[in-house]
């Protein structure tokens, strides 16, 4: 139904002015399409519409700068807007005396005890001595799913069983930290609803007992309209110092993290981005707030393309990208540069339309598998790097040799080039990236 | 006792009736319709999450019914909108395992992280056994840690059988052994968990689709039901949700959880407009109990206070 943002932005300046200064006409035409875009993601309406109200006051008869255009004007100020909203990435606060006590909280299922392994594992990473607690007594098997984590990382929990009361069990877990050197301790509640006043007054009471100094919702990247309600009452009855926002590596796109923030001004921390102990990332805000326009991370992938490739080799991988002609031999040659951009699925992601391609690609398309890749590519013939249609059984057999590989990963990276050249004709035919570059003249 | 549930629902759908949305509700008590009816109208629909499209389709025929029909009340026109939803809503309605009476009727249970499909087949479970069925789980949720202890536990709790293997066995072989075991104990019905996945994830999709190819392999016909379990607190993504996962296999109906929040569960009205999928059941609380089976009107009225 909504095409992208950028799109139809651009489709608007079409019809609408030339250059020079943004008119109050064109701002508004534009911010029609960037409030729908908010509320797709997921944006408060309440939230989407301060933030108009601030972007109007800062384009209308704004200058539009040399290099960009109408649309791209707004997109810059609309996009420095939410960055400025959602806020700078804060460090979890480990000063003063240990053990420093860390409690996780929100709704049912929101992945508390996830990010409880997750920021365990992150602190001990860091030289931390972290112990886990298993706080949440009600929810069958919550004491076991903690423990199971524990024990596969490695990290202690403790855990008194479903019947003591959460206070009292993270009472106790400071004091067992306190006598065994444990520097941190991190608490995994029950998931609750904001509106369950005997359930909240638990929390109350866990804060009570313990001052935690971090005191983190945990809220799920697809949460809707609702999530600034759910923010305000958790915030309102145990002031929060944080957000972690999880299940970041679905295709929703957040919006819920900047309604939070904008209503409670808690920073957002860590985004969770898999099921795997280790899928814990650091917020950047740049990268939500494109996210949150739908442009996947289209400003940062400008930028790094452009320390990265000279205009002439972007306009061609583009050209070539665009009309899905992009062969083995491009892959091959574009590697190298790639590499220099970053990791391939951390590039995907940042392309409007790509996060589904993204999500095809197997999981773990490492740099050592970027070897591989490349290992493989190289055993092949210049016409067989052109058109792999070509590649039968037995030049397969001589590939393997050639690259130390086995016939079957010849095979696996032939279908995954195939299923990817078709990816990418499918999204060049719709509306992802090809009219996006092209028109931005990248 | 199943039957204390329509309290439970009417009670979780009043609570917000005090706070914003009643604010809104009054601009349609008494008065005519004006500009600020309209927008008071669309920011009802999207503050329940459904969503600009769906609600910018209702509000404009709506518009054009009033203008159509000369109606110059608010609240006749908010009686009117709420006639289209249910009308929308109850468009696929169908009976949860229609065309009862076969020996063994199974029910796969599928996702997205966190949803509540471990809560809702306990739900389910509870649903069955209030209806004489004899009913046995599956723990095919075989990824995500003491998964299968946490079915266990309801198994135990409401007395009824569980197939399980080991975490990190095969979903597939859970659910044709459990398959097997039904028949062979007799039950009826057989209720099946899976681990929760993120629809964009290519492989865990592919999984799903083979567990349900077993099933249909093992006994023709199965799974009868294949209810995908959604979040009431989930915004737009619910679409792309419904749309993935009944892409990967043949999604029969929706379990609409965590209803007992202040989130309204908007977004199953896009869900029904361009999937079709019917709502079968609510989840209402933590509790087996807390379950209904759907009702578009009182599913619409909540949203409107
Ligand atoms: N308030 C409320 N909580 C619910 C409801 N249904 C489930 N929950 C809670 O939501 C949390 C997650 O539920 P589960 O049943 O474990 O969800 P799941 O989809 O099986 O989760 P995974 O298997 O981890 O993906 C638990 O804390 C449940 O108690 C409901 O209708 N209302
Ligand atoms: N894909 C994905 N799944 C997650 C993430 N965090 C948690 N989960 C899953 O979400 C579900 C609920 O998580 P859990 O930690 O039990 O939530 P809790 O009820 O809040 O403690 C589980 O299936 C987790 O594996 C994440 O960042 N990405
Ligand atoms: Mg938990
Ligand atoms: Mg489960």
């Amino acid at each position: 139904m909504f095409e992208n943002l950028s799109t139809r932005l651009q489709d608007i300046f079409n019809r609408l002015s030339g250059k020079g200064r943004l008119s109050e006409a064109d701002v508004d035409a534009a911010l029609r399409e960037v409030r729908l875009a908010l509320l797709e993601a997921d944006v408060n309406f309440r939230v989407v519409k301060d933030l108009i109200a601030r972007v109007r006051e800062r384009a209308v008869g704004a200058e539009v700068m040399k290099s960009l255009t109408p649309a791209q004007m707004v997109i810059k100020i609309v996009h420095e807007e939410l960055i400025a909203t959602l806020g700078e990435p804060r460090k979890l606060n480990l000063s003063g005396t240990p053990p420093h006590v860390i409690m996780l909280a929100g709704l049912q299922g929101s992945g508390k005890t996830t990010t409880a392994a997750k920021l365990a594992l992150k602190l001990r990473q860091s030289g931390q001595r972290p112990l886990l607690v298993a706080a949440d007594t009600r929810r069958p098997a919550a004491i076991t799913q903690l423990e199971v984590l524990g024990r596969q990382l490695d990290i202690p929990v403790h855990s008194e069983g479903d019947k003591v009361p959460p206070p009292r069990i993270c009472a106790n877990a400071v004091d067992r930290a306190r006598k065994g050197a444990y520097s941190v301790v991190i608490l995994d509640t029950g998931g609750r609803l904001h509106i369950d006043d005997e359930m909240m007054r638990e929390l109350e009471d866990i804060v009570r007992r313990v001052s935690p100094s971090e005191v983190l919702l945990v809220a799920d990247a697809m949460t809707g309209q609702d999530a600034v309600r759910v923010a305000e009452e958790f915030n309102r009855r145990v002031p929060l110092t944080g957000l972690i926002l999880t299940k970041v590596d679905g295709d929703a796109r957040g919006g819920a993290a900047l309604s939070i923030r904008a209503v409670t001004s808690v920073p957002i921390m860590y985004l969770g981005v898999g099921e795997k102990t280790d899928a814990l990332e650091p917020f950047q805000p740049e990268r939500l707030a494109s996210r949150i326009l739908g442009m996947g991370d289209v400003l940062t992938l400008i930028e790094r393309a452009e320390a990265a490739f000279d205009q002439e080799q972007a306009r061609k991988m583009e050209q070539k990208l665009r009309t899905a002609t992009f062969d083995l031999e491009d892959f091959l040659e574009q590697m190298q540069q790639l590499k220099k951009m970053g990791p391939l699925h951390q590039l995907l992601e940042m392309m409007p339309g790509f996060s589904g391609i993204k999500s095809q690609l197997p999981e773990d398309l490492t740099e050592k598998q970027m070897k591989r890749v490349e290992a493989i590519i190289r055993s092949m013939t210049p016409e067989e790097r052109r058109d792999p249609r070509i590649i039968n059984g037995s030049r397969k057999r001589r590939i393997a040799r050639g690259s130390g590989a086995t016939v079957s990963e010849v095979n696996q990276l032939l279908n995954q080039f195939r299923q990817m050249q078709q990816l990418m004709k499918q999204m060049s035919a719709g509306r992802g990236i090809g009219g996006f570059f092209g028109r931005f003249g990248l | 006792m199943i039957f204390q549930r329509t309290n439970r629902l009417q009670d979780s759908l009043t609570r917000t009736r005090q706070s914003f949305f009643g604010r809104i509700a009054g601009l349609f008590s008494g008065g005519d319709i004006t500009e600020e009816t309209w927008e008071a109208l669309e920011a009802l629909l999207i503050a329940a999450d459904v969503g600009v499209a769906t609600t910018i389709e209702l509000v404009d025929a709506l518009r054009e019914q009033v203008a159509r029909e000369h109606i110059r009340h608010a609240d006749e026109a908010q009686d009117l909108l709420k006639q289209q939803m249910v009308a929308l809503l109850q468009a696929k309605t169908r009976r949860y395992l229609e065309g009862d009476g076969r020996p063994l009727s199974v029910v796969l249970v599928v996702g997205v992280n966190g949803s509540g499909k471990t809560t809702s087949i306990a739900k389910l479970a509870r649903y069955h056994q209030s209806r004489g069925d004899k009913v046995l789980l599956a723990a095919g949720d075989t990824f995500r840690a003491a998964a299968i202890d946490q079915l266990a536990v309801w198994a135990k709790r409401l007395g009824v059988e569980l197939v399980a293997h080991q975490q990190g066995s095969d979903p597939g072989a859970v659910l044709y052994d459990a398959i097997d075991a039904a028949q062979a104990r007799g039950a009826n019905v057989l209720i099946a968990d899976t681990a929760g996945r993120l629809h964009t994830k290519h492989n865990l999709m592919q999984e799903l689709k083979k567990i349900h190819h077993v099933a249909a392999r093992r006994l023709p016909g199965a799974p009868h039901e294949t209810i995908l379990v959604l979040d009431a607190t989930t915004g737009q993504n619910g679409l792309a949700q419904a749309r993935t996962f009944s892409e990967a296999v043949p999604v029969t109906g929706l379990f609409l959880a965590k209803l007992d929040g202040t989130a309204k569960g908007g977004i199953v009205f896009a869900v029904a407009r361009e999937l079709g999928i019917p709502i079968l059941f609510v989840g209402t609380g933590e509790h087996a109990e807390d379950i209904a089976e759907f009702d578009a009107v009182q599913f619409v009225d909540g949203l409107f206070r």
